[in-house]
């Protein structure tokens, strides 16, 4: 327990949340500690594997840019699109402030 | 294990032929359709909505276009059901999470447009693993959906709504979304046939992303011959997915009585000491049948596909806490308030995502974050590249490989739930084709001891859909009576 446990800590779990952007309670990290411990300890073959001379892959086929051609279609409605946001106001999505101190 | 067969609808070709010919209405198949989820729906919860009034109205389409002569294609009046992560204009689509709650989408998937067109009926959306994120439909937040031949065990997933509505005779035809297995996994769990295509074949637009390299759109029916129309149907090229192969849909149902004779078929030995004895017995039992009828069988060892499980465990939730950045209380779909904006997202997405799609965003964000990028994703991207090489390799000397579909059959709820790496595990033998793009079916082809279904996979190197087709046919000739679905629970 305490070996899987060592190798993602609650603290390296909280900042993982942080970059997330997931509010996770006590529990949660907890939980999330020692599970992701043991699936990181799972998949350390990969981690392990000798890859020397090995190009990555991101896809399995070359994707190319598409380029369509350059004449003015319709889009999606502005109010169509608006009138799905929890909360919007002068043809805008509103959010609350963006900009304070630092956390 | 009290499942007995249940009415069947006739082949798409045939109900199609019948409205065309206006021997039948749509209006009549669509009456059946949904008999049969007014019985069955309670016990299974296949569904999150069904659109009654949306599919009496396709339907009425139909029928008039009938009645003025019109042809309203090779699907008419087949009533289908759609996995509830495809896009549907004016219908909730809620990937069974609560973060999508209230949104109805502006647009349809093009698959849902091309099904419409082709004079399909759909009758609405089906239950799911949360954003396609699991193997037992546990994971959906508004409960899971049971298996038809047996209720106390799930029916797979992520496509588990998808699998059992057509397994328990509801719809003849459904479509789900395969990442690592989602299509074939419940295909084998719950005794019917799935088809994930090669990447690329089938559009992803309006399909909502788990793992955009990965996923994939593609059938549920009870036959080969079922599923290949459906796949013809829907696939193609389509302007609005960049990644749509610039190919026009295959022909499947051409083909699908050529036999395999002359076909090299290797049965991949590296899954077989880890799956049970009945899963492994009926790859065994499916390569006699090949050899019986032509083919060239032998068997292969490609252990580089070992790997593609941890390496789809780091690239999957890697491009997932990606995807689902997305979700952060602006634009649609819940919001949970806060002093700021940060604080805003991340309460909505902390309460809206469950515990497994949170899971895999942790372990995507970890595996993608400074200092681990390179000894993770990077190395998980590299792996990629092994299985694909292996799999070249293999193709040198066959056309198609089997495998289990499955480490196993329906397994009882909860058994697994609590223990994500058990959970992870089912996807084993599924996850190397959908990281190679290749792609890959589930035939029903025996019962267990207990009376459960059992699949075998066939795979196929890229765009080799006719002759992975072809052996999926020969399977289904040959198996046994009663191996597959629809029953009645």
């Amino acid at each position: 327990m305490s070996e899987t446990e060592r190798l993602i800590s609650p603290e390296a779990v909280r900042h993982v949340a942080r970059l997330a952007r997931l509010a996770l309670d006590d529990d949660e990290i907890g939980r999330y500690a020692s599970q992701l411990s043991a699936i990181f300890e799972h998949v350390d073959a990969v981690r392990r594997l000798d890859t020397a001379n090995v190009p990555p892959t991101a896809h399995p086929f070359p994707v190319e840019n598409v380029l369509r051609d350059d004449a003015v279609t319709a889009s999606l409605d502005r109010a169509t699109v608006l009138a799905q946001a929890p909360l919007a106001e002068f043809d805008c999505f509103q959010v609350p402030r963006i900009m304070g101190e630092a956390p | 294990m009290t499942a007995s067969r249940a009415p069947e609808f006739g082949s798409l070709v045939e109900i199609a032929a019948s409205v065309r010919s206006g021997e039948r209405s749509a209006r009549a198949v669509l009456a059946q359709s949904l008999e049969r989820v007014r019985d069955l729906e309670g016990d299974l919860h296949c569904f999150n909505e069904v659109t009654v009034e949306a599919a009496e109205a396709d339907a009425d389409a139909v029928d008039g276009m009938v009645r003025s002569g019109l042809d309203p294609g090779p699907l008419a009046g087949v009533p289908v059901a759609l996995k509830d992560n495809l896009c549907t204009v004016g219908i909730a689509t809620t990937c069974s999470s609560k973060i999508l709650a209230g949104w109805l989408p502006p647009y349809d998937a093009t698959v849902v447009s091309r099904l419409r067109r082709a004079g399909a009926v759909p009758i609405g959306k089906t239950n799911l693993d949360e954003f396609a994120m699991g193997s037992s439909t546990e994971n959906s937040a508004f409960g899971p959906t049971r298996n038809p031949w047996d209720i106390t065990r799930v029916p797979g997933g992520s496509s588990g709504g998808s699998a059992a509505a057509v397994a328990s005779g509801m719809v003849p035809l459904s479509f789900g979304s395969d990442t690592g297995g989602s299509i074939r996994q419940p295909a084998a769990l719950c005794g019917i046939v799935g088809v994930k295509p090669t990447y690329g074949v089938v559009s992803r637009y309006g399909l909502i992303a788990f793992a955009s390299s990965l996923d994939q759109i593609g059938p549920f029916a009870t036959t080969v011959a079922d599923a290949a129309l459906g796949l013809e149907v829907v696939a193609g090229h389509d302007p609005m997915d960049s990644t749509s192969l610039e190919r026009p849909a295959p022909s499947l149902l051409a083909s699908l009585g050529d036999g395999v004779s002359g076909l090299r078929i290797g049965i991949v030995d590296d899954f077989l000491s880890d799956v049970s004895p009945e899963c492994g017995a009926a790859v065994i039992a499916a390569a006699e049948a090949l050899a019986a009828a032509g083919a060239e069988v032998d068997r292969v060892r490609i252990p580089e596909l070992l790997l593609g499980l941890p390496a789809y465990y780091l690239i999957a939730p890697a491009e997932a806490s990606s995807n689902l950045s997305r979700y952060d209380g602006v634009r649609y779909g819940l919001r949970v308030d806060g002093p700021d904006a940060e604080t805003m997202n991340a309460r909505t997405r902390g309460e809206g995502f469950g515990p497994e799609v949170k899971r895999r965003i942790m372990i995507g964000t970890y595996a993608l974050s400074a200092g681990y990028y390179d000894a993770y994703y990077g190395q998980a991207q590299k792996a990629r590249t092994i299985v694909i090489r292996a799999f070249e390799a293999a193709y040198q000397n066959f056309d198609v490989l089997l495998t289990p579909t499955t480490p196993s059959v329906a397994f009882p709820f909860g058994s697994k739930v609590d223990d994500p790496i058990e959970m992870y595990l089912c996807d084993l033998c599924s996850i190397p084709s959908s990281l190679a793009g290749h792609p890959a079916a589930s035939v029903p082809f025996a019962l267990s001891p207990e009376g459960l279904p059992v699949g075998v996979q066939v795979l196929a190197p890229a765009l080799g859909e006719v002759e992975m087709m072809r052996v999926a046919a020969s399977l289904e000739q040959a198996a046994p009576p009663g191996v597959r679905g629809p029953v009645t629970p």
